[in-house]
């Protein structure tokens, strides 16, 4: 990380830096690829014969991961106090005990009139 | 003083009750200190050790050490120290000391050689680590820390009728393999399914765990939910519906940790995907599958760990732990974001991380033994994780768009432990041999062979092309502020949307029928008790008719004394 003085340009604050990491990411990609050539891989499953199964294979499944997910929000997604407003309405006994008892516990640490104590 | 008699679980205890009456310094040395003593003892304990005594008629070995349990022993006392280094720094007593007992009741269960032994720690697991959540002292904690004991509860309450059944038609409390069979085999693997999130019962964990305290639920990562896989393996391997299971266990949770917004909820998702993978390891029941099931829960403790101290340490510090609220932390917890990154390459199971060497044995045996369909589903889910774990959370809590936080790195003691994780997890990696000695089966396997580091990482590489293709094509779901609707809503909405009406209706017919019959009684009572002139006691009587009421009852009597 980029240690310069206090505020602006870290690493990713250029535009540049970014643009650097995904080339770096895509190089790689593309070396991977072509060590299939070099590298005779052993096959255990039929799917596996074909040309760069496993890039294909993470590509694909995670795009389809990506998609699925995304449709799912459609029926699956709630307000962020989805649950709270119904459960807090219920449950509001803790909450309230709790500020009783503070008060409760303010009232004698100022020395409240509760004689028997 | 180093008795080899002393079953392990013990020197946690006494720890946790001299913890309680000390203070300050003194009190975080103990604690610190409890799980390397205890560690230091287990290492001179051998494989074969039993300690039992009788009790009520059956034989209970509260401590029995073979190669299976000594390798989860030496993982929770790691964790239990990592765990307790990253705390160190929380000034509350009921939290250390929970957490604690949470970590003995986890070792206790590891080395439970009868089932009412595992009972009973099964239970304590429960109760100590509700703690850890009701610590987090809010109205949400408070009714998830609820809802969890209840699920935990009815697990324990589940094996105890499956050991009762179990002891009636065996004639014995010994744990070992069970398999599935009879009623009582059933009930024991529901209630272990319980504790190991199957589906359908998984939403304790998601639901409770982000939840707890920062540091808490570094402790409950560590530990229920391994003791579970502990337990399957030694119950249940070569079950054949764990596989089926497990492999929905490793899918299913990648889409909700996807549009997950709590990056600790993530994190809960993505460990029950990764309980997928052991869970399979021990449907497959190779030696080489429960190898890579244990080994795998080995490394899982550590980088999933080490993946909820980081976001732990950024909502210590921040005081957020949504995606959608968080970004560009590496500005500021620069060292926090590297030790994210290398929990995150670890489950990803990069090479030359711990995750490839255990994950890679479950993989090779499912296709080693016919299950190809499984294998490419869990091959899947290998990406996805890849995808969710790998790259969202370091992602959208330390890069992203700049989400304007500054602040700086956590407590030197958050680091530290981080930072013995993130070494583990790069140790185990580089040189699997320590780990695999610590199998229970010597299957000479080797993770480092030229195809297997170039597929994975070619797997790899191209996920994270895809999540860099989909964010620049803007196509990336974006973290929004939401819940997302899960098993849990079955309880949480539409049983109590269906039951509250009925409760109601019932509760307001039973005040209307009491109302009525105190009516009545009340009307009664008035009759009788009214001081008015008409007032039945506020009559005047004559004298004369008491003498005539008194005479006919004398004669009734006498009538009657004829028969």
């Amino acid at each position: 990380m980029a240690k310069q003085k206090q505020d602006k340009q870290y690493l990713f604050d250029n535009p540049k830096n970014v643009k650097r990491l995904l080339y770096i990411v895509y190089a790689i990609c593309l070396l991977l690829v072509l060590l299939e050539f070099v590298i005779h891989r052993h096959v255990y499953h039929s799917w596996e014969d074909i040309f760069a199964f496993y890039p294909i294979y993470g590509f694909v499944g995670c795009v389809v991961l990506v998609f699925v997910a995304k449709w799912m929000r459609i029926f699956l997604m709630r307000d962020e106090d989805y649950y709270d407003k119904l459960e807090k309405k219920q449950h509001p006994a803790p909450a309230e005990k709790d500020s009783a008892n503070k008060t409760e516990e303010v009232k004698q640490a100022q020395g409240g009139n509760n004689v028997d104590a | 003083m180093w008795m080899p008699e002393m079953p392990a679980f013990a020197p946690f205890f006494i720890g946790a009750l001299i913890a309680l009456f000390t203070q300050g310094k003194l009190r975080q040395a103990i604690l610190l200190i409890t799980p390397v003593l205890s560690g230091l003892h287990l290492l001179t304990v051998p494989v074969g050790t039993v300690l039992s005594f009788d009790f009520i008629g059956f034989q209970l070995e509260v401590f029995e050490v073979d190669k299976l349990s000594l390798l989860f022993g030496y993982i929770f006392h790691i964790a239990a120290f990592i765990c307790m280094l990253f705390a160190l720094h929380v000034k509350d007593t009921l939290q250390q000391i929970s957490g604690l007992l949470y970590a003995g009741s986890a070792v206790g269960a590891v080395f439970a050689g009868d089932l009412i032994t595992l009972f009973v720690f099964w239970e304590l697991l429960a109760v100590t680590s509700v703690f850890l959540i009701w610590a987090t002292r809010t109205e949400r904690s408070y009714l998830a820390g609820l809802r969890y004991l209840i699920i935990q509860v009815l697990s324990g309450v589940v094996l105890l009728v499956g050991i009762i059944f179990y002891a009636h038609e065996h004639n014995t409390i010994d744990f070992t393999k069970i398999g599935l069979s009879d009623t009582a085999s059933w009930l024991i693997f529901i209630a272990f399914g319980v504790k190991c999130a199957f589906p359908m019962l998984h939403n304790w964990v998601t639901d409770a765990y982000p939840e707890a305290t920062p540091t808490g639920t570094v402790f409950l990562s560590a530990f229920t939910t391994k003791v579970a896989v502990y337990a399957l393996a030694r119950a249940y391997p070569g079950t054949e519906l764990l596989v089926y299971i497990g492999v929905t266990m490793a899918c299913f949770p990648i889409f909700f940790a996807v549009i997950e917004n709590d990056l600790r909820r993530v994190l809960s998702y993505s460990m029950i995907n990764q309980i997928g993978f052991m869970v399979v390891g021990i449907g497959i029941g190779t030696t080489l599958a429960i190898n890579g099931a244990v080994s795998h829960a080995f490394n899982d403790i550590l980088f999933k760990g080490l993946l909820f101290m980081s976001m732990g340490a950024v909502l210590h510090m921040t005081g957020k732990i949504d995606g959608s609220r968080l970004g560009g932390l590496y500005k500021s917890m620069p060292k926090t974001a590297i030790l994210c990154m290398i929990g995150a390459a670890s489950i990803s199971a990069f090479p030359l991380f711990s995750g490839f060497v255990s994950k890679s044995m479950v993989m090779s045996a499912a296709l080693n033994n016919g299950y190809g369909w499984a294998w490419l589903l869990l091959l899947f889910s290998a990406a996805g994780v890849f995808h969710h774990a790998g790259i969202k959370i370091p992602y959208f809590a330390f890069f992203a768009h700049d989400s304007g936080i500054r602040t700086t790195e956590p407590p030197k003691n958050m680091l530290l432990a981080m930072t013995i994780s993130a070494v583990l997890c790069i140790a185990i990696g580089v040189y699997p041999q320590a780990l695999y000695s610590l199998l229970p089966y010597d299957t000479g396997y080797n993770p480092y062979d030229a195809t297997h580091v170039l597929t994975q990482t070619q797997l790899l590489f191209f996920s994270a092309l895809a999540f860099v293709w989909l964010n620049l094509k803007n196509m990336y779901p974006p973290e929004l502020p939401s819940v997302n609707l899960d098993i849990d809503w079955l309880y949480r909405r539409l049983f109590p949307a269906i039951l509250t009406p009925f409760f109601n209706t019932f509760w307001a017919l039973d005040r209307a029928i009491r109302k009525s019959f105190m009516r009545g009684v009340n009307g009664v009572i008035g009759m009788v008790a009214r001081h008015e002139p008409d007032g039945i006691l506020s009559r005047t009587q004559l004298s004369g008719s008491m003498v005539i009421w008194v005479s006919i009852l004398l004669a009734v009597f006498l009538i009657l004394s004829f028969w």
